[in-house]
């Protein structure tokens, strides 16, 4: 399985358009303090990984994630202005400010929505797959995770289950190196051992790959064979995606009263390890791909230029549409309280 | 000699010392001893403080098998809703063992955790959902509203026989206070009386201390004195002093972050409607979040909470019950 030139454009106008969100959340806090309340985790480094995969499925597919959930729904045609309000806390956000940055969801893209639970999205995609299962119209479920999820029972017991079933669903890890500001050498057996982590499916007897997260052509071949054989009903793949973020795990976590912010990455503010940082980067996923499909001819740099103008103007938009937006009724957080 | 500290360093300073005093007590968690420079592993050792993997489960529950092997595990669990993952091991497990073993054995375990972040954290980052842990048998449960409570409260939980959940308000972290240096032990099931008064008792929690604190001082102005009480530990939970209070008062009111219907106030309310029944001259009002999950946008969060205004209008409903019933303070 292959892409075209046309989808290898298309796989890098919405790797650029997550990339210059991110960075508009990001100038937020700095641009227009207090807008953005709690905590925010970004998906820049991830974005190669996030469109590659989500380039594989179809329509009817089903995505589920954690709250580092930007990305997924920009790749998936949600709108950024509503999102980006969402984020802001307006009633013309995606979820009327009831959710926020953590919390996105658009159901009818396929995105079922998000935990802000470590792992606990895992089992819910988990049943999301099951349902796709019985309802036999060959839709597919991606669950997008972090190395750290991979430690809690419901990751273990998910796999299982979904193995045992043969449950139409791929399991995307995204491998950052980093529970936050712990390193997955510190946390994980398999990377204390020197072995990857997609070791772990082999105890629950279906495929584990692990492939370069910041290549998003590797990313979609691996991806689009684990939905094939999903879809053929012949189960599982946990398909473990290095990547690496380039923002810190979140912005600062302070009580009201202290200014939010995004610190630097815990590889230098915990580590001092500068030169890893660099390197990641030197290796940024967005850049690289740019110059491959240039190199390759695919695509010329004028038309790249345009390609990131066109996002830049797009989040602007986004930007503007989100602070007009006005803030929700106090007395509607009665609202949605049961269905 | 005290000395002014934040909530979060006394906290800490309260670990730390009983981790100096007793060399059985370990410290363990997700984002402990991580660091190079971790200033619990340069003084403890790494076989005293460890990272764990994001793993609720086995954190509790090793902390459960460590303390029957005669440890004191302090496990900082992050946040309150962290335990959630993990709850057969809060409260099915290490709870129990004394009870179940005819008192053979103990489970002296500490488990941190910080709650009602209510400050943009949304829905799953920002509950006081302390309520459903009070009536769980064998679990002792601290709420401390100042620093010196904090490590009182702390280094007492840490000397505690039984599993004790520490529960620290993420809005107090950074406020400060004299904390005494050196031994400070805080005992449980001892409520504070952290303003006297005359005409009211007002029973508050956590960060809702100093919010009543402030309406207290606000009804002072208007001639209305005003006793305030932090029981401290809701398990076990002082109800002779809001007796004792009510019995002078006649009125109480109860303040709480939590949904009325998993409210330390709920309680409470039915202790001294069964016990001090005779010296209540007024209904008593409960001033509770509202029933709903908490929203990301700030004009919803704070409509659900109780906040200075809505807690004053209590106080006042509870002296003139011929005020109206507040529907922002009394939804059902």
């Amino acid at each position: 399985m292959s892409t075209n030139s046309q989808d290898r454009v298309e796989m890098f106008r919405t790797m650029v358009r997550i990339r210059e969100f991110e960075e508009r959340v990001k100038r937020t806090f700095a641009e227009h303090p207090g807008v953005i309340r709690g905590h925010t985790h970004l998906a820049d480094g991830a974005e190669a990984s996030i469109v590659g995969s989500i380039a594989a499925i179809r329509p009817g597919d089903q995505v589920m994630a954690t709250y580092r959930c930007h990305g997924y729904p920009i790749a998936l045609g949600t709108d950024t202005t509503a999102m980006l309000a969402e984020i802001y806390g307006r009633s013309n956000g995606l979820c009327g400010g009831y959710g926020g940055s953590m919390h996105l969801a658009d159901p009818e893209r396929g995105f079922l929505g998000t935990s802000g639970i470590v792992g606990q999205s895992i089992p819910q995609a988990t049943g999301a797959a099951y349902a796709a299962q019985i309802r036999r119209a060959g839709d597919v479920v991606l669950c997008f995770f972090g190395d750290g999820a991979s430690k809690q029972g419901a990751f273990h017991e998910s796999l299982n289950i979904a193995s045992l079933w043969k449950l139409p669903i791929v399991f995307v890890m995204e491998n950052n190196s980093y529970s936050v500001s712990v390193r997955v050498e510190q946390e994980d057996a398999n990377a204390a051992a020197g072995e990857p982590l997609a070791t772990k499916a082999k105890a629950y007897s279906m495929p584990g790959v692990t492939i370069d997260g910041g290549d998003p052509d590797v990313v979609y071949e691996t991806v689009a064979e684990a939905v094939s054989r999903a879809r053929a009903g012949e189960g599982p793949t946990l398909v473990e995606s290095l990547v690496y973020r380039l923002s810190a795990h979140g912005n600062s976590i302070a009580p009201p009263g202290v200014p939010l912010h995004y610190p630097e990455h815990e590889a230098v503010t915990v580590f001092g390890d500068v030169a890893e940082y660099e390197a990641a980067k030197r290796g940024d996923p967005v850049p690289r791909f740019r110059g491959a499909l240039v190199t390759g001819g695919v695509l010329d740099a004028a038309r790249a230029d345009a390609i990131v103008a066109e996002a830049a103007d797009e989040m602007q938009r986004a930007v503007d549409g989100a602070l007009a937006g006005p803030e929700p009724e106090p007395a509607d957080a009665l609202r949605f309280v049961h269905a | 000699m005290a000395r002014e500290i934040t909530y979060i360093a006394a906290i800490m300073e309260g670990i730390h010392q009983e981790m100096s005093r007793d060399e059985d007590v370990l410290l363990i968690g997700q984002s402990v001893g991580g660091s190079p420079e971790d200033p619990f592993v340069a003084a403890f050792g790494p076989d005293r403080v460890r990272v764990t993997p994001i793993s609720e489960t086995a954190e509790i529950g090793m902390a459960a098998g460590a303390a029957l092997a005669g440890k004191r595990p302090v496990v900082d669990c992050t946040m309150a809703e962290f335990l959630l993952v993990a709850m057969d091991q809060v409260v099915n497990e290490a709870n129990r063992f004394h009870y179940m073993s005819g008192g053979r054995v103990t489970a002296p375990l500490v488990l941190k955790a910080g709650y009602g972040f209510t400050a943009g954290w949304a829905g799953q980052h920002t509950g006081s959902i302390y309520g459903m842990f009070m009536g769980v048998p064998g679990l002792k449960v601290a709420l401390p509203s100042t620093p010196a409570d904090a490590k009182g409260l702390m280094a007492t939980a840490i000397r505690d026989d039984n599993p004790v959940l520490f529960l620290h308000h993420y809005l107090l972290t950074l406020e400060t206070g004299d904390v005494p240096e050196g031994e400070h032990l805080v005992p449980f099931g001892q409520a504070a009386i952290v303003r006297p008064g005359t005409d009211v008792t007002l029973v508050a929690t956590g960060w809702t201390v100093h919010r009543a604190l402030e309406a207290a001082e606000e009804l002072a102005a208007d001639g209305v004195s005003v006793e305030v009480i932090d029981p401290r530990t809701i398990a076990p939970l002082d109800v002779d002093t809001v007796l004792a209070s009510v019995e002078r008062t006649g009125r109480l009111v109860l303040v709480d972050q939590a949904t009325r219907h998993a409210s330390v106030s709920a309680i409470i309310a039915a202790e001294v409607a069964e016990a001090g029944f005779a010296s209540l001259r007024a209904p008593i009002v409960q001033v509770t979040a509202l029933d709903a999950p908490i929203a990301y946008s700030k004009p919803m969060e704070d409509f659900v909470l109780p906040d200075v205004a809505k807690i004053v209008a209590g106080v006042r409903r509870a002296v003139d019950v011929t005020l109206p019933h507040d529907a922002a303070t009394a939804v059902r």
